[in-house]
C-alpha cells in the first residue's frame, strides 16, 4: 500500500493558464487511444454500405469521368496537358485532392462528432482530430492502385520523383490538419463551420489545378496562385508521376511555409480552446 | 500529506449563462466583434476574467476537501447543486476557474456507462474501444478480457454489433468494462442506477470490493441507500458550496432535511412548469387525518389524502389530474390518475382543490418526490415536475411492527404467507424480492 502511494503519479488540476504549452508528452501517453480511435474509424467507415471500400475508388473515378468530358473535351483542356492523356492528368491530381478534402471535412467535424466523449472522459483533445486523419490514408492507397492501372494502360512511366510521394502525402496531411484544427476548434462553438466546410472545399478545388493545368493561369497571377498550399502538392504529384514538367519548387516552398504556419497556429489555437470544449460543445 | 488521495483547495467553477445549453452562431459573434474586435480572439480568456457578473453563475464556489487513500466519499446534493461539475473538474474534463486539486494516484472516471461505444462495432471490439477510452492499456484489457466478458454475462453475443443488443445487454457489457478499470482513485456518477436489480447488486458488490481493497472512491448518487451502504464519509453540496462533509449518516440526514424545506416552497411561484396554463396548481400537500391541516409528513400504513389547490379559467371540460410519486433514485413508484381511476373531475371551478384519497399508504419510510400533471380537453394545462417532496415516517403497515430494512424501501405490499406440507416434493416456498 505505502509503496503504491509513493509511486503514485500526482496530477495537479488548476485553472487554465494564459500561455498554454503544447504538452506533447501527454499526447504521447495517449498514443494507444489514438490507435484505437483510428482503428474504430477504419472499421466503421464502410459498415452497412453495399459497395463498401469501393467508395474509395468510385469518388475520384467518377470525378475523373465528369472532368474528362466537361473540362477535357468540351472546355478543351485536353490539348494543354503537355501530351499526357487528360483522364490520367486529372486523376493524378484528384488523388491528393480527394484525400485532402475528405480529411479536412473529417477533421473539421471531428470534435463536434465526438461531443459525447469530450463531455465524459478526459484525454488530450488533439487525439480526436489526429486520429481522424488515418482513415483517409487507406482510401488514398486504394485509389492509388487504380492510378497504377491507368498508368499501365496509357504506358506512362513514373519519374524518380515518385520516391518523394510519401513526403507530398505528408504535406497534404499536414495541410488538412493545419486548417482542420482551426475548423475543429471553431466548430465546437460556432456550428456555422459545419456549413462552411463543404463550401470551402468546393471553392478551394477551383483554385487548385485539379481539373485544369496550372499553366492556364496567367503568369502575373502565378505567385498569388501559389499561396494555395494544395497547389504545390497537386503539381508535385504530377511532376513525380507524369514527368514532362519542371520541379514545382516555388509552389512547394510556399506550400511548406503556409502549412507550417497553419499547423503551428492551429495547434496552439486548438490547445487554448480545448479547455472550454467540454463546457461549450 | 502522503496519505491523501485527493486534496482540493478552494475549487470554483464559473459558467457563463447559457454556455452549456446552446452554442453561439457566428452572426452573434460578428455583431459583438464589430463592437470590440479584440473580443473575438480573446474569448478563450474570458473564462478567467468574466465581464458581466449577471451573465454568469458559480457552479462551484470555494469547495475545499480532502479524501484519504482507501476512503469512499459520497457526494450528495439536490439537482444543480454542483455535484456533476465537481466530478467534471476532478476528472479533468473541464478546468476550474479558481482553486487547485492534487490527485495522488491513477484516476479513473465513470460518468456514464459505455462512453464511446460504437453501435456498428461488435461487443468484443467495443470492449477494447471503451477500455482504452477509459484509460486502460491494450495489454491490460487483453489480460482482463475474459473476466470482463464473464462479468457481463453476454458471451454468446460477443461478436454481434452492439446496435443489436437490448439495452440491458448493452449496459452489462459497458459496466463490465468499467468494473475492471481498477484505478487507484475511482470517480463515479450515478451510473449504478442502470440495469436490472440483480445486475445492480452485482455492480454494487463490485464497487464494495474495490473500496475494501483500498481503492479510493468518489461516488455521486441520489440514492441515499447506496450512499449509506458504501460510503464512509459524505459531502453535501448546495448551490455550488460545500455545506457539510463528515460522517455519512449525519450528512445524509442534513440532505433529507434540506430537500424537505424546498418542498414547502410556494407552488404558485414556480416558473419551471409546462402547459397552456388554463389550470395552474398553486399548492400541494397531504391531509394525514381529518383535521384539515396540510402537512408534508406522511406515515406508512395510514390513510392519506393528496390535496392540490389550483386556479383555472373556470370552463374547463374533460379534466384529468394526476400525481406521480418518485423515489429519490428517480424511479416512479406510484401514479395516481383520475382518468385511470375512472373518475370525472368536471366541472372544475375557478378556484378549487383536487384531492385523492389512498388507503394505507404503501411506501416504506424515506423521502419521496411528486410531480403534478393536469390535462384539460386533451391538452396539457399544467405540469410541475418535482412539485413537492415529502417524507414518509415509519408506521405499522403490516401489523407486525416491522418494516423492510432501511434502504430496501420502496413499495410495501400486503402479503400472506403459508407453509404447507408437500410431503416428498421439493417445492420451495414462494419468495418475495424486497423492493
Amino acid at each position: 500500500m505505502s509503496d503504491r502511494v509513493c509511486k503514485a503519479p500526482v496530477v495537479v488540476i488548476e485553472p487554465p493558464r494564459k500561455r498554454v504549452p503544447l504538452d506533447l508528452k501527454d499526447l504521447w501517453d495517449y498514443r494507444e487511444l489514438f490507435a484505437t480511435l483510428a482503428a474504430r474509424d477504419l472499421k466503421v467507415r464502410y459498415k452497412q454500405t453495399e459497395l463498401g471500400i469501393a467508395w474509395a475508388i468510385i469518388q475520384p473515378l467518377f470525378a475523373m469521368v465528369v472532368f474528362s468530358v466537361i473540362f477535357g473535351h468540351f472546355a478543351g483542356f485536353s490539348s494543354r496537358t503537355a501530351g499526357v492523356p487528360y483522364p490520367v492528368f486529372t486523376y493524378v491530381a484528384l488523388l491528393p485532392w480527394t484525400y485532402f478534402a475528405g480529411t479536412l471535412g473529417r477533421t473539421g467535424n471531428s470534435m463536434v462528432a465526438s461531443a459525447n466523449l469530450i463531455t465524459k472522459v478526459y484525454f488530450p483533445r488533439l487525439v480526436i482530430p489526429l486520429s481522424s486523419v488515418v482513415a483517409g490514408l487507406v482510401d488514398l492507397a486504394i485509389a492509388f492502385v487504380v492510378l497504377l492501372g491507368m498508368m499501365v494502360f496509357y504506358r506512362i512511366i513514373p519519374t524518380w520523383g515518385a520516391l518523394l510521394l510519401p513526403l507530398l502525402v505528408l504535406l497534404a496531411t499536414l495541410a488538412s490538419l493545419g486548417v482542420g484544427l482551426w475548423l475543429a476548434a471553431l466548430n465546437v462553438e460556432y456550428r456555422d463551420i459545419g456549413y462552411v466546410i463543404p463550401f470551402l472545399a468546393q471553392i478551394w478545388m477551383y483554385v487548385t489545378p485539379v481539373a485544369y493545368p496550372a499553366s492556364v493561369i496567367p503568369e502575373r497571377w502565378q505567385t498569388l496562385y501559389a499561396l494555395n498550399p494544395m497547389m504545390g502538392v497537386v503539381q508535385g504529384f504530377r511532376w513525380a508521376l507524369l514527368g514532362g514538367m519542371p520541379f514545382p519548387a516555388f509552389p512547394l516552398a510556399m506550400s511548406v511555409l503556409f502549412v507550417g504556419l497553419f499547423l503551428v497556429t492551429g495547434l496552439f489555437y486548438f490547445r487554448r480552446m480545448e479547455r472550454t470544449f467540454a463546457d461549450v460543445v | 500529506m502522503a496519505d491523501l488521495a485527493v486534496d482540493a483547495e478552494g475549487l470554483s467553477k464559473l459558467y457563463k449563462l447559457g454556455q452549456r445549453e446552446s452554442y453561439s452562431t457566428l452572426r452573434d459573434v460578428l455583431g459583438r466583434a464589430i463592437a470590440g474586435p479584440s473580443r473575438l480572439l480573446r474569448r478563450g480568456r474570458e473564462v478567467a476574467a468574466p465581464a458581466e457578473p449577471n451573465e454568469t453563475f458559480w457552479a462551484l464556489r470555494d469547495v475545499s476537501f480532502d479524501v484519504r487513500h482507501g476512503d469512499v466519499l459520497g457526494v450528495i446534493g439536490r439537482n444543480g447543486a454542483g455535484k456533476s461539475t465537481l466530478l467534471k473538474v476532478l476528472t479533468r474534463i473541464t478546468q476550474p476557474t479558481e482553486g487547485r486539486v492534487e490527485m495522488h494516484g491513477r484516476a479513473g472516471s465513470l460518468l456514464e456507462v459505455g462512453t464511446g461505444f460504437h453501435p456498428e462495432l461488435t461487443g468484443r471490439e467495443n470492449v477494447y474501444l471503451n477500455g482504452s477510452i477509459l484509460g486502460m492499456r491494450k495489454n491490460e484489457i487483453a489480460a482482463k478480457f475474459d473476466d470482463i466478458v464473464a462479468f457481463s454475462e453476454i458471451e454468446r453475443f460477443l461478436d454481434t454489433p452492439v446496435k443489436r443488443y437490448s439495452s440491458g445487454m448493452y449496459v452489462r457489457l459497458a459496466f463490465a468494462v468499467a468494473a475492471y478499470m481498477e484505478p487507484e482513485i475511482l470517480i463515479v456518477d450515478e451510473v449504478l442506477a442502470v440495469g436490472d436489480v440483480a445486475f445492480q447488486k452485482k455492480c454494487l458488490s463490485k464497487m464494495g470490493d474495490a473500496a475494501s481493497s483500498g481503492t479510493t472512491v468518489l461516488l455521486v448518487s441520489h440514492n441515499m441507500a447506496v450512499i449509506e451502504s458504501l460510503c464512509s464519509r459524505a459531502m453535501l453540496l448546495e448551490q455550488g458550496r460545500l455545506l457539510h462533509i463528515g460522517e455519512t449518516a449525519a450528512v445524509v440526514e442534513e440532505y433529507l432535511s434540506l430537500v424537505s424545506t424546498v418542498a414547502s416552497q410556494d407552488l404558485a411561484q414556480r416558473t419551471d412548469r409546462q402547459g397552456n396554463g388554463r389550470l395552474r396548481f398553486t399548492r400541494v400537500g397531504f391531509r394525514p387525518d381529518d383535521s384539515g391541516q396540510l402537512s408534508d409528513m406522511a406515515q406508512c400504513g395510514r390513510d392519506l389524502e393528496f390535496v392540490a389547490d389550483f386556479t383555472s379559467d373556470g370552463d374547463l371540460t374533460n379534466v384529468n389530474a394526476s400525481v406521480a410519486v418518485y423515489a429519490p433514485s428517480g424511479q416512479c413508484l406510484i401514479v395516481l390518475d383520475s382518468d385511470m381511476a375512472g373518475m370525472m373531475l368536471d366541472p372544475v371551478p375557478k378556484q378549487g382543490r383536487f384531492s385523492c384519497r389512498i388507503r394505507r399508504l404503501p411506501l416504506a419510510p424515506g423521502q419521496y418526490y411528486l410531480n403534478l400533471f393536469c390535462t384539460a380537453g386533451g391538452e396539457i394545462a399544467d405540469w410541475v415536475q418535482n412539485a413537492a417532496s415529502f417524507s414518509v415516517e415509519a408506521g405499522d403497515f403490516f401489523g407486525s411492527g416491522k418494516l423492510p430494512p432501511a434502504g430496501h424501501g420502496g413499495l410495501l405490499v400486503e402479503q400472506e404467507w403459508a407453509c404447507d406440507d408437500n410431503d416428498a416434493s421439493a417445492v420451495e416456498p414462494p419468495t418475495v424480492e424486497p423492493g
